[in-house]
């Protein structure tokens, strides 16, 4: 495992230069993963953001293979991949190792790339799917998503005079997955980096799929000012809005528990995308959040504890 | 070189030429009437007769997605899919494509819905033809073998992807004679597999599938169309040395008894076979008959086409699909335009037939004959856009 230190002395393999938000999350988050893989990967891009930021032609920040295909098809895509590496390597034209990584924002993961994910964990591709989850569909201009949380506003879950924002609480997609009874799944956030390349390369190493869902905070999307990326990243973990937890071979493992949770209403005060949820009549939204944010923190302490 | 004489299906004589072919990587997902093809290959893979390998995907679309990350990853790829299949790849048709990634396709021509039907029509690769992929109609089983070859070669020197197509069920699951060549002879023909790129050559990292804006889009296009142009000789050439080597010559169409005929069908496919037969009889009447199979629909060959039909006087499209224009048939439509620009200016009508696997009749075939000899007496068509075999 290599420290920060070492990770910080390796030369980026997604290089700088490329079109991003300032204080987006996500393109931090690609280029961890990258200092960890190493240049023996091959990437596979969703439609998307980071697609659309990293790639302009003629112009590239990708020091690693790297093909984006379409929206939906990025999980697909790198398990063609990975089939013509086996297929190779079997033929003996191929001998070193080589990783395939497949990443997509939660539109392309949660939504409409869905089947093709679940396609290709059930199939058991040696390959690893990165979701950075920024919670709406940010590319096209902050839609609502399966990700997006319950009471935020999107362009197309807008908190109105009548319909105060997204009415659904989003899909546990990280459990989902684990439900496909694959060697590795794991949460993360940005602001635990330690954490989060550790997953990166035990994903990397085990044999097998592996599926890690990143939280990635937004600040076009969920409207705070760029310099508390960090930040958001770590409310999310201390209020137990996105608990940082793996699932290896089945067994739930918490691998952050906050001394004491923090109210969840301090991770919706720090976002105007939940502006709306602090007056009066929307109290209860927050009420009914938080009690959520309760059950599946409580749940998800009883899996760990029963080893399952 | 002895070839080996089988009797096999459409499907299976397909499932056969990928078996030889041997890819590196088949990702598919099983739709009838094409079902057989990827159950064949899954024996194959099982009894250890082709070490590829196997993608058994979850849909049409993530087969075909897998097929482009396979072959950008440099490996010889193949695929099988009809009708709702194909259409469900549409997307990735044209990713495929232009990415110029020389995938193959053994697909059977099946209605499209709705309503929902399983059997023959040309409705789905009719609605790929502008995906950018190469096409190639099979009259019979032992058409469907020999294009499945020569289109694997066709892709890998163009740089394109490749579909061949037989009319489900009338071919994929009817029985005929096939003769098959010795497997290391159609590793000799298909070569080496000839990759467009390498992702996973990690010391040479590319970017592919970028973002393409106004600033570039065009120009890539552009590479794109040339390269279905310059597909041309390559058919040709491929087809050529087919023959050559196995006694078929292939080209971008076949002429039946055209040379002195006055009046000529345009068929694809099956009914190309049972037109022969009418031909054979109606010349024997004295009737100065014959066909023009299009075995090669893209590229579209026009100049070629243009010259062979130039001598005829009255000409039918016979189209097993109708592009809902209101106006009568995708081959209608490029057959008429390509002879826009002849002196002779040949009449051409329009029979659209078979839809939804319809059976079409000798007799049917035999009438659309006398009809064209009939324009020709009275100087004019009755009709433009004709349905035949349908209750009306």
């Amino acid at each position: 495992m290599a420290s920060l230190k070492q990770l910080s002395a390796e030369k980026d393999l997604f290089a700088s230069g490329h079109r991003a938000c300032a204080g987006c999350a996500a393109s931090i988050i690609l280029r961890q993963v990258a200092l960890v893989a190493g240049k023996n990967t091959v990437f596979v891009g969703a439609t998307g953001c980071m697609e659309v930021v990293s790639t302009i032609f003629p112009y590239t920040s990708w020091k690693v293979p790297f093909l984006h295909n379409a929206f939906e098809n990025s999980a697909a895509t790198g398990s063609g991949i990975e089939a013509t590496y086996r297929s190779l390597k079997k033929r003996g034209k191929i001998t070193k190792k080589i990783n395939v990584i497949s990443f997509g924002g939660d539109g392309g993961t949660y939504d409409i790339g869905f089947q093709s994910l679940s396609g290709a964990m059930e199939r058991r591709h040696d390959m690893l799917y990165l979701c950075y989850n920024n919670e709406a569909y940010m590319n096209t201009g902050i839609q609502r998503s399966s990700a997006t949380p319950f009471g935020a506003h999107t362009t197309t879950s807008p908190a109105g005079t009548v319909i105060p924002g997204k009415q659904q609480f989003p899909k546990d997609l990280t459990e989902a997955i684990a439900a496909h009874d694959i060697p590795y799944v794991a949460q993360a956030a940005p602001h635990n980096w330690a954490d989060f390349t550790k997953k990166v390369e035990k994903a990397l190493t085990i044999e097998g799929p592996a599926f890690i869902n990143i939280l990635s905070p937004c600040p076009l999307g969920w409207v705070y000012p760029p310099h508390l990326s960090i930040k958001i990243s770590k409310l999310a973990a201390e209020t137990c809005f996105w608990p940082i937890y793996e699932v290896e071979n089945g067994i739930h493992k918490i691998n952050f528990k906050p001394k004491e949770k923090k109210p969840l209403l301090e991770w919706i005060k720090s976002q105007g995308r939940f502006r709306h949820l602090l007056s009066e009549k929307n109290k209860h939204i927050v009420e009914e959040a938080q009690k959520e944010v309760n059950r599946k923190w409580d749940r998800l302490l009883k899996m760990a504890e029963a080893k399952i | 070189m002895e070839k080996i004489i089988m009797a096999k299906t459409g499907n299976e004589s397909m499932a056969e030429a990928m078996r030889q072919i041997n890819p590196d990587v088949v990702a598919a997902y099983p739709i009838t009437p094409a079902t057989e093809v990827v159950q064949i290959f899954s024996s194959f893979v099982a009894d250890g007769l082709v070490d590829t390998e196997l993608v058994l995907a979850e849909s049409e679309h993530s087969a075909l997605s897998a097929c482009v990350g396979a072959a950008a990853a440099g490996g010889r790829v193949m695929t099988s899919t009809a009708s709702q299949g194909l259409a469900l790849m549409h997307e990735v048709l044209f990713i495929a494509a232009g990415l110029r990634l020389p995938i193959v396709i053994c697909e059977v021509n099946r209605s499209l819905s709705g309503p929902i039907n399983i059997h023959c029509d040309h409705s789905d690769t009719m609605a790929s033809r502008d995906s950018g992929w190469i096409q190639i109609y099979s009259e019979n089983s032992q058409e469907a073998y020999d294009n499945t070859i020569q289109a694997m070669k066709i892709a890998e020197k163009a740089f394109l992807p490749a579909i061949v197509s037989v009319d489900a069920f009338i071919i994929s699951h009817s029985m005929e004679r096939l003769e098959v060549l010795p497997d290391n002879e159609v590793q000799k023909f298909i070569g080496e597999h000839k990759k467009p790129y390498d992702l996973l050559d990690v010391d040479n990292p590319i970017t592919l599938g970028g973002l393409d804006l106004q600033d570039f889009f065009f120009e890539h296009k552009r590479g794109e169309i040339e390269a279905m142009k310059e597909a041309k000789p390559i058919i040709i050439e491929v087809g050529k040395e087919y023959g050559e080597k196995f006694g078929t010559t292939y080209g971008f169409f076949e002429e039946y008894m055209m040379e002195d005929a006055d009046f000529a069908i345009i068929a694809l496919g099956s009914t190309a076979g049972t037109t022969k037969v009418v031909v054979d009889s109606l010349r024997k009447k004295g009737m100065k008959v014959g066909l023009f199979k299009i075995r090669v629909f893209r590229p579209f060959p026009f100049e070629e086409i243009k010259k062979a039909l130039e001598h005829i006087k009255v000409i039918a499209v016979l189209d097993r699909v109708d592009g809902m224009s209101s106006f009568g048939s995708p081959v209608f439509h490029e057959i008429r335009s390509c002879l826009y620009e002849s002196e002779t200016k040949p009449v051409i009508t329009n029979y659209i037939y078979g839809l939804g696997g319809r059976d079409i009749f000798p007799k049917e075939i035999e009438g659309v004959y006398k009809e064209l000899e009939e324009i020709a007496e009275k100087g004019k068509v009755k009709n433009l856009i004709n349905y035949l075999g349908v209750r009306e």
